[in-house]
């Protein structure tokens, strides 16, 4: 039954549908997968493949007995462990989580549920979802499927969501859930050539999520190409009152109005992304880009986004600050790690917890963040941070006075090999590059793969739209994928 | 009446500010579901987001923003349509976020001010009090040193408690004044029903700061005196902390600035900590929640619902009832003690067919002199009187047509606390009724002239303040029924 875990979301729910197999038999061939491949590419901290065949028997007994199926109904997913899910080890890649089982499920796993998914497992991630290469999860480094012609040197799948991007990219699970702070879906998702959404800001509830920057995080779905994003979106997305930046609106039905019709959309072309030596192959690909839309009818609209420059050393002054404050309450007093040494009093007890719990990045921005948020400090960082921020964020309102997208690469190279950047973290900070102006204006932005660089690695391109405009970054995602006919698939070494 | 603590090298002035924690009545807390009622079993008044389990949010409570809109419009302050909660950032076991959310840079309420009777028996001298603004905050949970002998217990109920902190200027100058405010704001929220005032329970704490310097001159050096729980504990305090201050300054030392425990056996404050190990609480906007916008409707819905105020009331009962400015202070003092008269009122006058204010003064003497003496000694309060207004306003009517006397009422009513009996029925099973019966009282009279006739002679010789002694006689003879004026009728014609 291999064959069927090539299939994604909306050819497992049809299947399942029609009855061409069972959503069991779905279940049981990517358990079967993640079982074989899990040990090579450590994509899942904790497989659930019980869980997985529970839901897929219960959509299996909904369709014999002639009840609607959901949207997802059949689709074994992967959950990134960063959301809190019911009676399943939750631990956001850090040892000070460890062994923390959640009595709560979160509102987007909840809900995918709802909709007829299953849980393959808990997939591996940045710790805190901190990173962009997935090397700073307590749990071991997560491999890419993906291997450069001719070499056998292990590649980073991208962070923080690298479990998620490098399972759905090696056909081990249909879809992932995702996070996005910085990047974390858009980013791994081009360096495996699979298509990831971050939502517009407030989409996806953020109750249940491990919160990492709470004015940055965003939920999103990570999955094959731009038609299962809009599927497994609309199961994500919708107004949840246990969040109080949740969005008040209804879930368009963006599946279904989808088209690669753009006649008479308005594309921009940001001059500021166009780096000094930027890379020629992504450069290529972003000139492949603008044919591929001009095809599709657009008209392709030079624009200025100025203060770009700026968002980067914003993002790392505003997402360590918040982060320094939510990861406060990780103390060894009430849940999951405590480390009490001999004689220690609370302070000790603090300190000695935090120190064997956290990674050395989450403590760096741990640091970072108290530094920027100390008085006498606070506002010349995060003050200022949060004015450019404004900028950043009407830069984009007036640029999507002329244009209704905007196209930009997803990140400034192809998938590194590991350990290449960890010895800097400044270098591997400019991997969010492109991403973390959208997070900052809390836009919706999406990552389509668009092909293979000289290397033989995927590139992904970046669509940021309006507030609210899912549909628009969809349809001209939808019109890429189309175009660009990306097919790869990595080479089963595993 | 100026307060000043007189030094050996000159006379001081005391500079006094409150900030008070007012917990904010509601069934649930600031930011999640959970049950805030006291004196549950430890940890049972606890959600995830109390707990601050990962990935858990906060959700503003509409009714707490909703008390403390109205708490602020009972004060007269400016209501801040646009405030935001912030952050503050510092690590303890009773605080599981590791933050505290309050409102430190746009607090819900604004410039306010409150009017308080520093001196009880001059209550027509009044001062105003400034409020700088009021916040709202989330309480912390409550540790326990003795579960465990060598570990701390945390009990999370209070934690995500809703509180106000209502801040006020440096206006006070002395304990008195110190006291009449927290007094006064206490009425204030009992009125508002926005805080219980439980002091005692810890629904209202103070924190007291003090200051001194040489009358008219620069604001010296405060300290910060917490968590002080009771009126008479925040006079002492200020009593306190202004005379060690002298003596520091007197002595050629110098006032730091710190954080001072008050000890209520010793009457005495004490270090805490100083500026120089102070937190760096690392303020800065919640990002999890949205600014705080409120309409002009929901203000309005917000005054529309506050009762009538104490000021306003005191006021009323000295113009429109006529009673004494004590009286009016003492009735208002206390939204229950107000409401417990004013069914008085209203059933007296009923009863007696009369209007509000032909009935007030001898509705409000009865209450603050005989009702509140009794029960007093009987160690109980109004809360607690066995005597409902409705039995009240009966044993007035009594006395008001005349049925029986004022002392004859005073032993009604001693019955009344006894038994729970109504006055009517008391009066009528021990034959209390006075009577009107002139034969019955000429009788008695004859009889107290004839015992006395020494008395008798001596009064017409010319000693007339005998004539009370007569009076007295009488009705002791009369077991207190005669009525009063006849009984002095009828003696002065017998004794012509």
């Amino acid at each position: 039954m291999s064959e069927l875990t090539e299939l994604g979301i909306a050819a497992i729910r049809d299947g399942v549908a029609k009855g061409d197999f069972t959503a069991t038999e779905v279940a049981g061939a990517f358990n079967a997968a993640v079982a074989e491949a899990n040990p090579a590419l450590n994509a899942f901290i904790v497989t659930t493949p019980d869980h997985a065949l529970a839901a897929a028997a219960k959509v299996d007994a909904a369709r014999s007995s002639g009840q609607p199926l959901g949207k997802l109904a059949g689709v074994p997913i992967g959950m990134k462990d960063l959301f809190a899910t019911e009676g399943v080890q939750t631990t956001a890649a850090s040892h000070i989580l460890e062994g923390f089982i959640p009595p709560y499920e979160s509102t987007v796993s909840q809900k995918l549920w709802d909709a007829g998914a299953g849980m393959l497992g808990k997939l591996n991630l940045d710790q805190f979802a901190m990173g962009s290469s997935n090397e700073t999860s307590a749990f071991g480094n997560v491999i890419s499927p993906w291997r450069a012609t001719g070499d056998t040197a292990a590649r980073a799948p991208g962070g923080s969501s690298g479990g998620s991007s490098s399972a759905v990219a090696a056909r081990i699970a249909a879809a992932a859930t995702g996070t996005d702070t910085g990047g974390s879906i858009r980013q791994p998702a081009a360096f495996t050539g699979i298509s990831g959404i971050k939502p517009t800001y407030g989409r996806c509830s953020r109750w249940g999520i491990v919160a990492f920057a709470s004015s940055l995080d965003q939920a999103g779905p990570m999955a094959r190409d731009v038609t299962d994003c809009a599927i497994m979106l609309e199961a994500m997305a919708g107004f949840d009152p246990k969040d109080s930046t949740s969005l008040d609106l209804p879930v368009p039905q963006w599946s279904t109005n989808l088209s690669d019709d753009l006649k008479g959309l308005k594309v921009g072309i940001p001059r500021e992304y166009r780096l000094d030596g930027l890379n020629a192959d992504v450069a290529k690909s972003w000139d492949d880009g603008i044919a591929w839309l001009k095809d599709a009818g657009a008209q392709v609209v030079d624009i200025s986004l100025p203060h770009t420059r700026y968002a980067l050393p914003t993002y790392y002054i505003i997402a360590p600050a918040e982060a320094s404050s939510n990861l406060a309450r990780y103390d060894g007093v009430r849940y999951g790690l405590r480390e009490l040494p001999e004689g220690a009093g609370l302070q000790d007890m603090y300190a000695a917890t935090r120190a064997a719990g956290f990674g050395p990045e989450v403590k760096r921005r741990i640091l970072i963040g108290t530094y920027v948020l100390s008085a006498g400090f606070y506002d010349a960082y995060y003050t200022q941070a949060q004015k450019v921020r404004t900028l950043i964020a009407r830069d984009f309102e007036n640029a999507f006075k002329e244009v209704d997208v905007i196209l930009t690469p997803t990140a400034p190279t192809s998938a590194f090999a590991l350990g290449e950047k960890t010895s800097d973290p400044l270098e591997m900070y400019l991997n969010d590059v492109f991403s973390v102006p959208a997070s900052l204006a809390g836009l919706p932005a999406m990552s389509v793969p668009a092909g293979l660089d000289g290397a033989g690695l995927p590139l992904g391109l970046h669509l940021i739209g309006r507030p609210f405009d899912e549909q628009g970054v969809l349809n001209a995602g939808l019109a890429i994928e189309r175009r660009a006919g990306f097919a790869a698939k990595p080479a089963k070494w595993w | 009446m100026t307060y000043r603590i007189q030094g050996a090298t000159g006379e001081w002035e005391v500079v006094i500010g409150l900030e008070v924690h007012a917990q904010i009545s509601t069934l649930s807390k600031l930011f999640s579901g959970a049950a805030t009622a006291f004196g549950a079993e430890p940890n049972t008044q606890v959600s995830l987001v109390d707990a601050a389990m990962p990935g858990m949010l906060p959700v503003p409570n509409r009714e707490c923003i909703r008390q403390a809109v109205r708490t602020g419009l009972a004060i007269g302050a400016v209501i801040n349509k646009w405030s935001r909660f912030d952050r503050k950032n510092y690590f303890y076991a009773d605080l599981p976020q590791g933050y505290q959310i309050s409102q430190l840079y746009h607090p819900l309420v604004g410039e306010g001010a409150i009017e308080i009777v520093p001196d009880d028996k001059h209550p027509d001298v009044t001062k105003v009090i400034g409020v700088e603004r009021i916040h709202v905050e989330q309480d912390a949970g409550k540790l326990m040193h003795d579960q465990h002998p060598t570990m701390s217990y945390v009990d999370l109920n209070r934690s995500g408690v809703a509180l106000m902190e209502i801040v006020s200027r440096p206006d006070m100058r002395s304990p008195a004044e110190a006291g009449a405010y927290l007094a006064k704001l206490r009425t204030i929220l009992r009125y508002v029903g926005s805080c219980d005032g439980n002091m005692d329970q810890g629904s209202m704490r103070a924190d007291v700061n003090v200051s001194v310097r040489r009358p008219g001159e620069e604001l010296g050096t405060r300290t910060e005196t917490k968590n002080v729980n009771s009126v008479r504990f925040v006079m002492a305090t200020v009593e306190h902390e202004a005379n060690r201050q002298v003596d520091v300054l007197e002595s050629g030392g110098k006032i730091v600035q710190e954080t001072r425990l008050f000890d209520p056996d010793t009457g005495t404050t004490r270090s805490m900590r100083s500026k120089e190990d102070a937190h760096d609480y690392r303020y800065f906007p919640d990002p999890d929640l949205l600014p705080l916008e409120l309409d002009d409707a929901f203000v309005e819905e917000c005054r529309a619902s506050l009762p009538e105020l104490p000021d306003t009331k005191r006021h009323r009962y000295e113009t429109a009832l006529g009673l004494s400015p004590y009286n009016a202070g003492v009735l208002t003092a206390d939204a229950d003690t107000a409401r417990w008269f004013e069914r008085l009122l209203t059933d007296s006058a009923t009863r007696q067919g009369k209007s509000e204010s032909d009935v007030a003064r001898a509705a409000s003497n009865w209450l603050t002199s005989e009702l509140f003496g009794a029960l007093n000694k009987l160690g109980k309060t109004l809360g607690d009187s066995p005597v409902r207004p409705e039995a009240g306003a009966e044993l007035l009517a009594l006395i008001g047509d005349g049925t029986i006397s004022g002392s004859i009422a005073k032993q009604v009513l001693e019955k009344m606390l006894e038994t729970g009996d109504s006055p009517g029925v008391i009066v009528e099973r021990e034959g209390l009724k006075q009577t009107s019966d002139t034969g019955a009282i000429e009788a008695a009279v004859d009889a107290v002239l004839a015992a006395n006739a020494d008395k008798v002679a001596q009064y017409r010789g010319g000693k007339e303040a005998l004539f009370g002694f007569f009076v007295g006689q009488t009705m002791k003879a009369m077991q207190g029924k005669g009525n009063p004026q006849l009984v002095n009728q009828v003696l002065k014609t017998k004794l012509g």
